[in-house]
């Protein structure tokens, strides 16, 4: 069906040398693009993804009462009674050591006894992670906990600072996946250029053929089969050298390994579709040859 | 066995190159088609051999209507056509025996059952030595005899040969001719387009058709060359 059977003698009807010129060259350069910009759109849709869950849960209440001490109780009543809450997976407490060394890396003194940001009126932070996924109900509980034990305090959706990242990168995957889909569109024109310039320069054999009774069927079979090989050629090319492209990649990735970078790997389905693609590239091109010289031989009587 | 009856035939939007066509083929029967150049031999054996239908009128090959037959029941008529084309039409990158099994393999004979008659008429046309040689380094007249072969070789119904013996010397143009007698005597109906008068008195009880400027000169197909009871 794809690479259709035809026999020995028969393939001896189109000339052995290559049939279709440059083309194998082209497929291999759009199906390696193809290859890339999938990758990086599963790539960007995976991290995107990461991002999006990990922040979509988090909120940071912020406590900034004037007087240090009743801010301190304030902070650890809040802590203690949103960790006895049943929607709440976590609470914590920010160390004050470890706002002073976010905050030293601005002011250019991290390494301790800095005496301007000693003196810094720096709130109390209270990070908390919700259970599962009822965020505005949860939202609207929390807000009751924080007016009874902080009034006055502000709750912080991490949402929304990393949200417009998150979405940025769901955007670039959503344009890797265009480019995509307009290279496989290029594929087929290709494809069926390639097709229609070989019933053209076989054109005195098909109308041979056709005179002593070949079907239609017969002729197809012929020219699919030579296309599809030679596409095969090209789409096999273009895989190895994409797939050379994203080890390399991923090796030097693995190296800097940390933070949001880790989550950008391609993940077991990710590959899986990698690898899908070309075998759906072969289809592809074997129907759209087949399609194109069908509707090619149907002009001829 | 064909059935022609107020055929024309336009190329395009031109006049017609063929009109008001029309006379019955009998099964088993010889006929020769003569006219000058350019009168539309080959036009009319286009039309025989399912290469183009005409403009107007009716067409009815082995019984069956063909002007309105939809196209994927014309391979199975060409099977039981054999061709001689005017311009051989070989194909050049297959060595003469693949030539001349082509409509064999088409139909799907195995390569064991074909292989025995390929030999044979390659040794009848006298290609026995030449068998594994590419149309290019045929001559003329060896390239037309592989046509010939390619046409008679599936035992066809109806033969068609345009201009058959056009590039060979007048002892292979007998061979050749002879080759088509003795299919004729087989059953097959055949049809020669031709210049050549020698050719023509050469077969008993053939018949000859004339055309002249698109016209069937004598429409009856009754006419004999040479003319036995005429003045
Ligand atoms: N494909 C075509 N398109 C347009 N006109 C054509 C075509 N084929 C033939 N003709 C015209 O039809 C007329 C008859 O041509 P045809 O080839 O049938 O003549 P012929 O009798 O076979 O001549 P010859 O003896 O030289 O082979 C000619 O005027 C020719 O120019
Ligand atoms: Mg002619």
């Amino acid at each position: 069906m794809i690479i259709p059977r035809v026999p020995v003698q028969h393939r001896r009807l189109l000339p052995d040398r290559r049939l279709s010129g440059p083309t194998p060259w082209v497929i291999a350069i759009l199906m390696m693009l193809t290859l890339l910009a999938a990758a990086a759109g599963v790539g960007l849709a995976r991290s995107a993804n990461a991002i999006g869950s990990a922040i979509a849960g988090r909120v940071t209440v912020q406590i900034v009462t004037p007087n240090p001490v009743t801010r301190a109780e304030q902070a650890a009543a809040l802590r203690r009674a949103a960790a006895a809450q049943p929607f709440v997976l976590s609470a914590r407490a920010v160390d004050r050591e470890e706002l002073q060394a976010t905050l030293g890396q601005w002011f250019g003194s991290a390494d301790g006894d800095d005496p301007v940001l000693n003196s810094l009126p720096l709130p109390a932070l209270v990070d908390i992670d919700f259970v599962g996924e009822n965020r505005s109900r949860h939202m609207e509980q929390l807000q009751a906990l924080v007016a009874a034990e902080a009034p006055g305090a502000r709750i912080i959706p991490h949402a929304e600072w990393l949200g417009p990242v998150a979405q940025l990168i769901g955007s670039l995957a959503w344009i890797a996946g265009g480019l995509v889909l307009l290279m496989t569109l290029a594929s087929a024109a290709v494809v069926i250029m390639t097709a229609r310039a070989a019933l053209g320069t076989h054109f005195a054999t098909i109308e041979m053929l056709h005179l002593i009774g070949a079907t239609d069927r017969q002729i197809t079979r012929l020219f699919q089969r030579r296309i599809a090989i030679d596409t095969a050629y090209g789409i096999a090319l273009g895989t190895v050298v994409a797939a050379a492209i994203l080890l390399l990649i991923g090796w030097q990735w693995a190296g800097i390994t940390s933070g949001l970078a880790a989550t950008a790997s391609l993940g077991p389905t990710g590959w899986a579709l990698l690898l899908a693609l070309p075998l759906l590239a072969i289809a592809l091109a074997a129907l759209t040859a087949r399609q194109t010289l069908l509707a090619a031989l149907k002009k001829i009587l | 066995m064909v059935e022609f009856d107020g055929v024309g035939l336009r190329y395009g939007p031109d006049a017609e190159v063929l009109c008001d066509i029309s006379f019955n083929l009998q099964p088993g029967s010889f006929y020769f088609l003569t006219g000058p150049s350019g009168a539309g031999k080959t036009s009319l054996l286009k039309m025989l051999y399912l290469a183009q239908r005409p403009s107007r009128g009716i067409v009815r090959l082995f019984g069956e209507d063909l002007v309105n037959m939809p196209r994927q029941r014309l391979p199975g008529f060409r099977r039981r056509i054999g061709v001689v084309f005017q311009d051989f039409r070989l194909i050049p990158h297959l060595s003469a025996r693949d030539n001349i099994a082509l409509p064999l393999r088409i139909a799907g004979v195995s390569e064991e059952d074909l292989s025995g008659p390929v030999g044979e008429m390659l040794s009848w046309i006298g290609l026995g030595d030449r068998a594994d040689a590419r149309p290019a380094t045929l001559s003329g007249g060896e390239q037309q005899r592989v046509a010939i072969a390619r046409a008679v070789i599936a035992r066809p119904q109806l033969l068609v040969a345009d201009e058959p013996t056009g590039n060979v010397d007048p002892e292979m143009a007998m061979r050749l001719l002879g080759l088509f007698e003795a299919l004729n005597r087989l059953g097959t109906t055949v049809v020669v387009a031709t210049h050549d008068i020698h050719l023509i008195s050469r077969i008993e009880n053939a018949q000859m058709m004339r055309l002249e400027k698109g016209r069937l000169a004598d429409p009856t197909g009754a006419l004999r060359y040479p003319p036995a009871n005429r003045a």
